[in-house]
């Protein structure tokens, strides 16, 4: 089962990736029997590459690798920082230039970092949005990690990041293990021409 | 002479400033330049010319046919054709009339191809939308083959108005309709459209990896042969390829560089060498660029038209006769003694107004067979 990662912390070593991999690990230990396989995409790594993307139209060899699994991916888990009260532009870009039907009905789990929990609900006006338009099924758990949170956070009344990542966590292995297999590649084969000239004949 | 494959060179016809001086050409000069450019592809005896089709600045040539046709007049073996022609936005009457007229005044020597275009705003323009495009393509192009092949036609779509007892004039030269070729970027859809018609399929080559246009082409490979026309290998399959060559080639890179890092298609992204690793982009020695094309046979099959984009990017017009001169001196003759060994005998040539005459005749002579 192959669970990838993106990332799109921009420091070394980075809190987004943190939270990345707690996230990843908290989902490999649920799916332990699955065989789960991760591979962690560093946005980072690839920002010139995407932004070369934008610019001849077709990303290469490298960025072309990192694309491929992600649309391969069983399910995904995509964590931002969130500047200026939103995504940041590397991760947007990123999605961009990915295929607007490669996470089509694709399990993913959102996460963000951020200075203040202020900006949490980032998740929700920006992430799921832009994740609900490429298809993909969003655990209802969206993950913040304020930076409090990494001190502890919870209170009486609210849990603590490691609780929430626990429930994103668990929510993400649920769809993985519960969903309808997914139809058989239909490959390359287009819509024979026939069917393409008969949808134009003209309405009566 | 038989040209098994036939070598040309396409323009988009931009009108680019030479980012070396600072100028920026007229429209006239670059319209005079793109008639010397063509001149000179018959002058060294290359196959074909084709020029593309914009209707928005920076581009000039809106209006190809005009063009063609006077450049049909000062040649005498030069094929005549396009890169693209847009079948989504122009009326299909309006294509078969022009290109059947074209057709007679360059006793034949024409063939097309159709493109979409992806100049959002050309569509509304024309009264289109361009989320209609591959719909547009489809209806647009049925119209247009059969109005090469039916004297009088009745016709009722969706896009345009209706025909009844039509007749496209003039009527193509010897009753054989141009040859069309179908280019695509990105859309299987054309890819099958142009199997089914039993048409040619021109891979433009130049914007993706070559990965991306082996797919394509196997498609169209594929259904050919699933509709009947041939085998796999007999499909008509034309690619592009854009070089800049010098003698040395560090030459070549040291003056393409600023053309490169400017140009309005990829400037200002990745470096000349990488774009040169990712894409069919040979900038080098007539050597390299003859080592480059012969692996395209590799990677696409043995194939029957190849097209080279050389005047772009601002270049001037004596640097791209220059090209030319070393394209047809040093590179074309030895790509063609290259592509003519192994060639199975199944893979058919380039097909020309000649060849598509003599299929005819021998179709409407030949017995039919029980």
């Amino acid at each position: 089962m192959k669970l990838v990662v993106v990332t799109a912390g921009l420091t070394q070593p980075s809190s987004t990736r943190l939270l990345a991999d707690r996230l990843a690990e908290a989902a490999v230990r649920r799916l332990a029997g699955h065989e789960p396989d991760v591979r962690v995409i560093e946005l980072r790594e690839l920002a010139g590459d995407v932004a070369n993307a934008f610019v001849t139209g077709f990303p290469n060899a490298r960025l072309r690798a990192a694309l491929d699994a992600v649309t391969e991916a069983d399910a995904l888990i995509a964590v931002t920082p969130i500047f200026s009260g939103s995504y940041s532009g590397l991760f947007k870009s990123f999605f961009d230039v990915l295929d607007n039907t490669a996470l089509t009905g694709k399990p993913v789990l959102v996460a963000a970092t951020g200075g203040t929990a202020r900006h949490s609900l980032a998740l929700e006006h920006a992430l799921r949005p832009l994740f609900a338009y490429l298809r993909a099924v969003v655990v209802p758990t969206a993950v913040y990690a304020a930076a409090e949170d990494w001190g502890g956070g919870q209170d009486a009344f609210t849990d603590g990041l490691g609780e929430r990542v626990e429930r994103a966590a668990a929510e993400l292995a649920g769809l993985l293990t519960h969903r309808v297999p997914a139809a058989a590649d239909a490959g390359e084969e287009v819509v024979p021409f026939k069917e393409q000239l008969a949808a134009l004949r003209p309405k009566r | 002479m038989v040209t098994k494959v036939q070598f040309g060179i396409f323009t988009v016809g931009d009108v680019t400033m030479d980012p070396t001086t600072g100028r920026t050409p007229t429209e006239h000069e670059r319209i005079k330049a793109m008639v010397t450019i063509a001149l000179k592809a018959e002058e060294v005896g290359l196959d074909v010319f084709a020029t593309g089709e914009h209707h928005n600045p920076p581009f000039v040539p809106s209006s190809p046919t005009t063009m063609l046709g006077y450049i049909a007049a000062r040649t005498e073996r030069l094929i005549l054709s396009t890169s693209t022609t847009l079948i989504t936005t122009n009326d299909p009457v309006k294509i078969a009339e022009d290109f059947a007229m074209l057709q007679h005044l360059a006793e034949g020597r024409v063939d097309v191809m159709m493109g979409r275009g992806n100049t959002g705003p050309v569509y509304p323009w024309f009264g289109q939308d361009i989320r209609q495009g591959i719909p547009l393509a489809v209806e647009n192009y049925a119209l247009l083959h059969r109005l090469w092949r039916e004297d009088v036609v009745d016709w009722e779509g969706r896009f345009r108005t209706p025909l009844q007892g039509f007749t496209s004039t003039p009527r193509p030269l010897d009753g054989v309709p141009p040859f069309v070729w179908h280019g695509s970027i990105r859309s299987p859809e054309i890819a099958e459209q142009a199997a089914y018609y039993g048409d040619g399929f021109f891979a433009n080559n130049i914007f993706w990896p070559k990965e991306h246009f082996q797919r394509l082409i196997a498609l169209y490979r594929r259904r050919y042969a699933h509709y009947g026309h041939g085998t796999a290998e007999q499909a008509v399959v034309g690619l592009g390829g854009q070089v800049f060559m010098r003698k040395n080639s560090q030459d070549a890179i040291k003056e393409f560089r600023p053309y490169f890092d400017n140009a309005p298609v990829y400037g200002h992204g990745p470096s000349l060498e990488e774009f040169t690793a990712e894409t069919p982009l040979t900038v080098g020695s007539p050597q390299q660029v003859i080592e480059r094309t012969l692996e395209f046979r590799d990677y696409f099959g043995d194939y029957q038209r190849q097209l080279f984009l050389m005047d772009h990017a601002g270049l001037p017009l004596k640097t791209v006769l220059e090209q030319l001169d070393l394209l047809g001196e040093e590179v074309v003759p030895v790509l063609r003694a290259e592509f003519a060994k192994g060639r199975p005998a199944g893979v058919p040539d380039a097909p020309t107004h000649a060849s598509l005459l003599a299929a005819k005749r021998e179709a409407e002579i030949a017995p039919v067979e029980a």
